[in-house]
């Protein structure tokens, strides 16, 4: 399943969030969404997943979602959105509860993305007992537990430190690699972008339209930490975004 | 850097609430021991404040003679029974105005309206519509625990986390699950203070109800004790209530640390 952004646009009130923006989100893919703070990154993500409606344009949905699929469009928050008073498997429980099967195939599941997370052990922990990574680990299981078509990630590493971050890509680039999902992936960071992306979409300071769609021909599992030609990408992508960002922020000091 | 050594001074700690087993205790202790320390002494006459331990001779006798009981059960009946009526209607229309913009709009203002009315002064109103037995008492009591329990509550729906809320949305969960698995389980804490404050009120208007028109029940004996002056039963009476108070806060305390151990 694809989906399809076709000249969107958006205001809260007075304030033209974005313009007219097209974008393809092939199957498969992992699309990033890189842009200075306040273009709408967050708002198109919410688009995409029906959580707000644009002032014009149209968010389309081409073609079924596969078989199996529980929850087509399924989010991974920057805050990880976990129950704290559900523990490791009622929150992965939560999504499914509502989905008819019988009790039997619904610890299958928890089992099966519990072990793709390698959260076994933890799934009768309290998420307090949860140190970031964990929860996001989680929240990530919780996301592959409804087969989703498109998952759709705000951030979704911005609140852990930077170990856990590594570790966690390398998670996500590991799960991609075993089974190819669809992604779009907004972040500040860019070499995040670099790694995980298959395309990387720039947008400008607000009202956010597209800059460059830039595409990465490297495989996501031959992409290493410290690569001269992903290096070389990422310094092209901060050229871009330094003259936005630094235009961004002269416009603060002007109102 | 020929400076001695000083260790760094500790300035974090506190603002946390732990739990100190018998603090609250030692405080009765001390305070009963010095009135009775102060009326044997004659410090204090034994007009102003009874003997401790002569109230507990009442106290005592109330408990052989069976008396305790016959004024025990009616009260605790009117009290388990109205404030269960109050809360759960408080609860309901709390979770109501919490939910449904039209239902806030509509009942917030006349939530406001009743919530500063002394309940105590609409008794008679009660004896008429519902007679002068039980059910006036139990309209009575359920009526003072509705209004906090209400306010309560529909703060405590406004407060939970709406990305909990926008979590739920977006992996389709239904209405239902989404107000049963997320807006009430975050609402609870809030649900739970504002039931310790209820509560307390419950009692109070018990002992009002039962000084207007009761035969027995502990506000109608803490009554026929004052028109008599008989400070030693009237205290007898006091400290049931206060016993009341204490066990009500303590099941409240329990139910939270069982229900909210998610709490960090
Ligand atoms: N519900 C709302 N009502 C009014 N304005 C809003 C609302 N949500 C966002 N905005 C505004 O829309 C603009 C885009 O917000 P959005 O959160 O999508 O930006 P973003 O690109 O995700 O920013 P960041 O990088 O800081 O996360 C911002 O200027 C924000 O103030
Ligand atoms: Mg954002």
């Amino acid at each position: 399943m694809d989906l399809r952004l076709d000249n969107v646009s958006h205001h809260y009130g007075d304030t033209e969030v974005f313009r007219d923006i097209s974008l393809e989100i092939p199957s498969g893919q992992i699309v990033c969404i890189v842009g200075p703070s306040g273009c709408g990154k967050s708002t198109l993500l919410r688009m995409l997943g029906g959580l707000e409606q644009p002032t014009s344009g149209r968010v389309l949905q081409l073609g079924a979602p596969p078989q199996g699929c529980l929850n087509p469009l399924t989010y991974i928050f920057q805050d990880f959105a976990l129950l704290p008073w559900r523990s490791v498997r009622g929150n992965i429980s939560l999504v499914l509860e509502d989905h008819k099967m019988t009790p039997k195939a619904r610890e299958e599941i928890i089992a099966d993305v519990l072990a793709r997370t390698k959260l076994s052990e933890f799934a009768d922990a309290l998420p307090k007992q949860l140190s970031g990574g964990m929860k996001q680990r989680v929240a990530i299981a919780r996301a592959l537990a409804v087969n989703p078509a498109v998952m759709l990630m705000d951030e979704p590493l911005s609140a852990l430190d930077s170990q856990t971050r590594e570790l966690l890509m390398d998670d996500l680039i590991s799960l991609w690699t075993r089974q190819p999902f669809t992604a779009v992936y907004v972040t500040h960071n860019l070499a995040e972008a670099v790694r995980l992306g298959h395309k990387i979409v720039v947008l400008s300071r607000r009202p956010g339209q597209i800059r460059e769609v830039v595409s990465l021909e490297t495989p996501l599992a031959e992409r290493r930490y410290g690569d001269a030609s992903l290096e070389a990408q990422q310094q092209h992508l901060w050229g871009l975004m330094r003259d936005e960002a630094a235009a961004a922020d002269a416009e603060l000091l002007h109102v | 850097m020929s400076d001695p050594a000083r260790s760094v001074e500790f300035r974090g700690g506190g603002f946390v609430a732990q739990r100190k087993r018998g603090v609250g205790l030692m405080v009765f202790i001390v305070l009963l021991l010095l009135a009775e320390w102060g009326t044997r002494t004659g410090f204090i006459s034994a007009l102003t404040l009874p003997r401790p331990s002569d109230v507990l001779l009442t106290f005592q006798e109330l408990y052989q003679s069976g008396m305790l009981f016959k004024h025990l059960i009616p009260s605790l009946t009117r009290l388990v029974i109205g404030a269960a009526i109050g809360a759960t209607i408080g609860i309901t229309v709390g979770v109501l105005i919490g939910l449904f913009s039209l239902a806030r709009a509509g009942l917030v203002p006349l939530v406001a309206a009743i919530f500063p009315i002394p309940k105590i002064a609409l008794l008679p109103l009660f004896v008429i519509w519902f007679g002068i037995d039980e059910m006036s008492k139990y309209a009575l009591i359920a009526f003072g625990t509705f209004t906090p329990t209400v306010v309560a509550t529909y703060a405590a729906v406004d407060n939970v986390d709406r990305t909990l809320i926008r979590m739920g949305q977006s992996f389709g969960l239904s209405w239902r699950s989404i107000v049963a698995k997320i807006v009430l389980p975050g609402a609870m804490p809030g649900i739970l203070s504002g039931l310790r404050i209820s509560l307390t009120i419950a009692i109070i208007l018990l002992v009002a109800a039962e000084m207007l028109g009761a035969e027995y029940g502990i506000g109608a004996y803490i009554l026929q004790a004052g028109s008599l002056y008989d400070l030693e039963r009237l205290f007898a009476g006091v400290v049931i209530l206060s016993v009341l108070g204490v066990v009500v806060s303590g099941v409240i305390g329990a139910v939270e640390r069982r229900v909210l151990r998610w709490r960090v």
